[in-house]
């Protein structure tokens, strides 16, 4: 069972007003960029508990899941 | 509103109704193993707070409900039923998230939705099939995005009305579809007990036995005018009902039903033995409604209270006004006439406090008479406090009664206001 941790995250808000996550900061403050994001949608994370929108994200060649939960942001934890 | 079982499409052809019910499984309890994934595996139910004498159970997941947890049942019965079982606080604001998130899913498919409490839902599907498939599909669809994307289960029942789509979404759970068809009914529906009917309840259930109705199918199949006879208009609803007679319209999202009525009510954190107890909660209630009343711009001449004793017997009362009002001081005044009418120094454990006889703005011709004079200067006066506790807080101005008690006065009925489902009748 996962658990979350809690990120910072730098977001691009484009003209429409949509908001497209950037960067990430680590527990430890180590800062990854976010390459692409390559689906946004409402999702359930059953793993860490929660529910938000779910960035799909490539990051340092791998795929990452990235959640919004108004306020924070979160990734499942191992 | 158009209001039938099949409509009349292009050239002429009928159209059945596509009727969904979606109810999210085991709602509460489900929303709270999902933000808890270590309780997953553990029997959970969501309970009241037992300290403010609330302590009941309001859902349970599965697992709770294999040991024969159900809905109501006290804590200590919960826990005797099932030793292991984890009791965990409501989350309003969470609910009432999801119940919005729902919603918005359900919009994406059509503009009539209807809310049943904040984890049901109707939706009609006539005439847009074609868009999306069939009501079953849809049904499958819905299933999966809410499973997906809110991580919680819901069964959907499809029919071609509202009670039968309610059933189909019963028959069956968690996370199931099914279909009730004017050719599968009979085999589906009628084996069912009759109380699982919309508006069977337990002195339904009883009155009907005396007719020996066991089943819907049994209740569908007695002459109507016995039905009548016996229960009047409610009983030809049931009869229609049972036969798949129901033309109930799905409201449009959005859409908004005549108040008939605004109450409160609320169980006292101890039973309410002294007089001035019971006008303490009296107060708060009247406040509470006022303040409701005249958000809506209402004023009401039928004042209702319902009295609920420790040993769990209850009682409702009600009188008119001489005039309609929507003052917290003229509805405690007659709350109070009729609690001291009906009781006496019977330990009280709940307090509810309606007012119906609505009628918009304020209505009677100007007058001269002193009471209606009072009447007015009380409502400019409460209209002033209203505007004072709107800007500093709901305790920022009070009755010098509330300090003289203020574990029972703690409470804001009108903030903690609860959210019950909608009358299906809308009454």
């Amino acid at each position: 069972m996962g658990h979350k941790v809690y990120v910072g995250v730098t977001a691009y808000y484009d003209p429409q007003g949509n908001m497209v996550p950037t960067a990430i900061q680590w527990e430890d403050g180590r800062v990854f960029a976010v390459d692409r994001v390559l689906e946004i949608r409402q999702a359930a994370s059953l793993k860490a508990g929660g529910q938000g929108i779910r960035y799909r994200c490539r990051i340092r060649g791998r795929e990452r899941y990235l959640w919004f939960e108004d306020p924070q942001w979160f990734v499942e934890g191992r | 509103m158009k209001e039938t079982n099949v409509l009349i499409g292009e050239e002429g052809i009928l159209l059945r109704r596509t009727i969904l019910h979606v109810d999210m499984n085991n709602f509460y309890a489900s929303v709270e193993c999902l933000y808890h994934p270590e309780l997953r595996d553990r029997p959970v139910a969501v309970c009241g707070n037992p300290q403010l004498r609330h302590g009941i159970v309001l859902a349970k997941n599965i697992l709770a409900k294999a040991s024969g947890i159900q809905t109501g049942d006290p804590i200590w019965l919960a826990r005797q039923k099932c030793p292991g079982l984890v009791c965990v606080g409501p989350n309003y604001g969470r609910y009432l998230r999801y119940s919005h998130l729902a919603r918005e899913i359900y919009g994406e498919y059509t503009d009539r939705v209807e809310s049943f409490g904040l984890d049901e839902c109707w939706l009609d599907l006539t005439g847009c099939t074609h868009l999306w498939g069939s009501g079953e599909q849809v049904a499958n669809i819905l299933r999966r995005r809410i499973r997906q994307e809110l991580g919680v289960t819901a069964s959907v029942g499809v029919s071609y009305n509202k009670v039968f789509a309610k059933l189909g979404s019963d028959y069956r759970k968690p996370d199931a579809t099914t279909v009730i068809t004017p050719e599968n009914f009979h085999q589906l529906v009628w084996p069912l007990p009759a109380k699982d009917l919309l508006y069977v309840g337990q002195a339904t259930c009883h009155r009907l036995d005396r007719y020996g109705v066991r089943t819907i199918g049994d209740l569908a199949q007695l002459p109507l005018e016995v039905l009548e006879r016996s229960m009047g208009k409610n009983g030809r609803m049931l009869w229609k009902f049972a036969n798949g007679l129901d033309h109930t319209p799905v409201a449009h999202s959005g859409e908004a039903f005549p108040i008939k009525s605004v109450g409160n009510s609320t169980t006292a954190p101890r039973d309410l033995v002294q007089e001035e107890e019971v006008k303490i909660t009296l107060y708060l209630l009247a406040e509470s409604v006022s303040s409701r009343l005249r958000g809506y711009g209402m004023t009401g001449e039928t004042v209702c209270v319902y009295l609920r004793q420790a040993d769990l017997s209850s009682c409702v009362r009600q009188c008119k006004l001489p005039r309609p009002t929507c003052n917290g001081e003229d509805l405690f005044r007659r709350a109070f006439a009729l609690y001291q009418a009906n009781c006496h120094g019977e330990p009280l454990r709940s307090l509810g406090l309606k007012v119906s006889g609505l009628h918009q703005g304020a209505i009677g011709q100007t007058s001269f008479l002193p009471e209606v004079l009072q009447q007015e200067r009380t409502n400019v006066l409460e209209t002033a406090v209203e505007q004072v506790r709107r800007r500093f807080g709901h305790r920022s101005l009070q009755r010098c009664i509330m300090l003289a008690d203020p574990a029972l006065s703690r409470c804001n009925p009108r903030e903690e206001h609860v959210i019950h489902p909608v009358s299906f009748l809308h009454g």
